[in-house]
């Protein structure tokens, strides 16, 4: 029974996650959303796995990477190649699109350890304008204007990436490792000092954060037609960087409910792209200036519901040298 | 020839990163703190300049300096708002208002005027090409050299030989001992990222000339491409960062000449990311143990 009463929340939000699949499965299948909504939809969920991959990387372990986006155009064009070059199933795509991004974030991630903070921020914005100008440079996967690509993704797809991004690091954040992480955010010269292996660590978080963002970028891929190297600009990353700091830093719920607030807020603002980027940097500079530590802090939205105190992957507010 | 040729451009283009790279070293060297929007207060000088030719019809000095004068308030207003109220917040918080601040100065400047490219007044500079032992040197990239060179010398004399230099690299050195030494802290940060900020506009005004071509994204790339001079050179060394951003503009031009002009945007991460991992203090950095 014990185990019971501590899984239940867990059990719980699987059985509404699947309960909201089968209500959304159906109506798709029964034409009552249309192609406007299934777009928006698709897109927040892409968005929710680039917020929460790159959660995992700032928000839990203090790894400060503004070249998520070069993750995403790695796992997208590398699904691309697959499918269309090799005539690969979608699900290979996908797994590819994930390992490649893996591989890319491991290669950032080994020299990235010697990186700190505003080094290594620049470092890594770095590596998406290198991937960016490689693709570009590449003839294979047809340099400036991009690849065609066939529709594959379905919400099936969709939901089933998303349910496991979010299980993966929702869980992977509370196991010990998870811990681990969490304490070289806080202080990494004392978790060193503990015998934590914060070099492993640090990669560790960055494989899989790359390989999520990488399995986004295969589901965006097959769901656009078209991808181009333009698509993946920093710009990308900063909008993906806004998802996290808005939501909260340690937050992984906060990140995903950021993710689809500003999806919305952006499709109604798509005919005006400057007044978005405007408000947006208002609102961020805003948030820094009043609320540094993000709408929701380091809470979870479950622990809203919770009356005791749970254990919080949370930051110690008072301190001033956690990230960075 | 080829090779002195693309020596030669790449000096004209290197003074312009190095421009730059002052206002993000001397901003790193006693703030610790990247300023993103310094690439932008290079656009935003670029624009200044480009105006006070077209509407106010004035000439290539006048112009000069009111970019300078321009850039230097703006500079100013950026971190009196932005970034003083966060002096005692994270690292995190700090870069990423940087991040907020750049895109508002970029996205204001589409708002008001668009994001079509402008092309500078050519006959700004008298364009004579010499021909020195068959290199073509043309004279705009001679005043180009001449201007950013007077403008370091400049520089190095406000650093070392006056009253608010000699504030700035005490604040630089020990932000909480210069305040007991009666040193007025924030007015000297002020004048930093003013003096910092006049040279990105100058830098501005000086690539328009150079490039022709000029708008409001403009700053992002050349603006990264000098903090990559500056960490090249050392970051928070002013010397480092003028021989850093030289060395990375004859860098770039012999790749182009090599032929690879599309991977000239690469190159300088690829240097950030070798120099960051081989040699993280910078040519001219010592290095220093970390104190827990």
């Amino acid at each position: 029974m014990a185990t019971w009463k501590r899984t239940r929340g867990f059990w719980v939000s699987v059985i509404l996650a699947f309960a909201f699949f089968a209500v959304v499965q159906w109506l798709i299948a029964s034409g009552t959303l249309n192609v406007f909504y299934v777009n928006t939809l698709f897109f927040m969920a892409i968005n929710v796995m680039l917020a929460v991959s790159l959660h995992l990387i700032i928000g839990i372990t203090g790894q400060f990477s503004i070249g998520h986006a070069g993750f995403f155009a790695v796992g997208a064009y590398a699904s691309a190649v697959m499918t269309m070059k090799l005539q690969m199933p979608f699900a290979v795509g996908v797994l590819t699109a994930g390992v490649a991004a893996m591989l890319a974030g491991l290669i950032i991630g080994v020299p990235s350890l010697r990186l700190k903070g505003d080094y290594l921020a620049i470092a890594t914005l770095g590596f998406g304008e290198i991937v960016r100008i490689a693709l570009l440079n590449i003839d294979y996967v047809g340099g400036a204007s991009g690849m065609t690509v066939t529709h594959m993704t379905t919400w099936p797809w969709v939901f089933a990436c998303l349910f496991v991004t979010i299980l993966v690091i929702s869980n992977f954040t509370n196991s010990t490792h998870g811990r681990a992480c969490i304490s070289i955010r806080e202080d990494e010269i004392a978790a060193d000092a503990m015998g934590i292996n914060t070099t492993y660590y640090k990669v560790a978080a960055f494989a899989i954060g790359s390989f999520f963002a990488g399995i986004a970028g295969a589901l965006y891929a097959h769901h656009f037609y078209i991808i181009q190297p333009s698509n993946f600009g920093f710009l990308k990353s900063f909008d993906i960087l806004i998802f996290v700091v808005l939501g909260g830093l340690g937050s992984l719920s906060g990140a995903a409910v950021a993710a689809i607030l500003l999806t919305i807020v952006s499709t109604f603002l798509q005919n005006y792209p400057e007044t978005r980027m405007i408000i947006y940097s208002i609102v961020l500079i805003l948030v820094m200036l009043y609320r540094p530590t993000g709408l929701m802090g380091t809470k979870e939205l479950s622990s809203l519901f919770k009356w005791r105190k749970a254990a919080e992957g949370g930051m110690n507010h008072g301190s001033k040298n956690t990230v960075a | 020839m080829e090779l002195i040729q693309q020596l030669v451009n790449g000096i004209s283009l290197g003074s312009i990163y190095a421009l730059i790279a002052l206002g993000y070293t001397m901003v790193y060297g006693i703030v610790r703190l990247i300023n993103f929007a310094h690439g932008d207060v290079f656009m935003v000088g670029s624009f200044v300049g480009f105006y006070a030719v077209t509407m106010l019809g004035v000439g290539f000095f006048p112009a000069l300096l009111l970019a300078m004068a321009a850039c230097a308030v703006l500079g100013m207003i950026i971190e009196r708002i932005a970034y003083k109220p966060l002096r005692n917040a994270t690292r995190i918080a700090v870069l990423i208002t940087a991040i907020g601040v750049s895109l508002l100065i970029e996205y204001v400047t589409i708002y008001l005027r668009g994001a079509q490219p402008e092309a500078y007044p050519s006959t700004l500079l008298p364009d004579r090409n010499l021909e020195l032992l068959g290199v073509v040197i043309s004279s705009q990239s001679l005043f180009i050299l001449g201007t950013s060179l007077v403008l370091m010398v400049l520089l190095q004399f406000i650093v070392h030989r006056t009253k608010i230099g000699k504030a700035m690299r005490a604040v630089s050195h020990d932000a909480e001992a210069a305040r007991l030494m009666g040193i007025n802290v924030d007015n000297t940060i002020s004048a930093t990222f003013a003096i910092g900020s006049a040279l990105a506009g100058a830098a501005g005004v000086i690539f328009g000339i150079y490039y022709t071509k000029i708008e409001p994204l403009m700053g992002i790339l050349p603006g990264l491409k000098a903090f990559v001079a500056a960490v090249l050179g050392g970051i928070g060394i002013i010397p480092g960062a003028m021989v850093g951003g030289l060395l990375l503009g004859v860098i770039e031009s012999l790749v182009s000449g090599l032929g690879y002009s599309l991977w000239r945007d690469g190159v300088a991460f690829i240097i950030l990311i070798l120099i960051l991992i081989f040699r993280p203090a910078g040519l001219f950095g010592k290095n220093v143990r970390e104190k827990v």
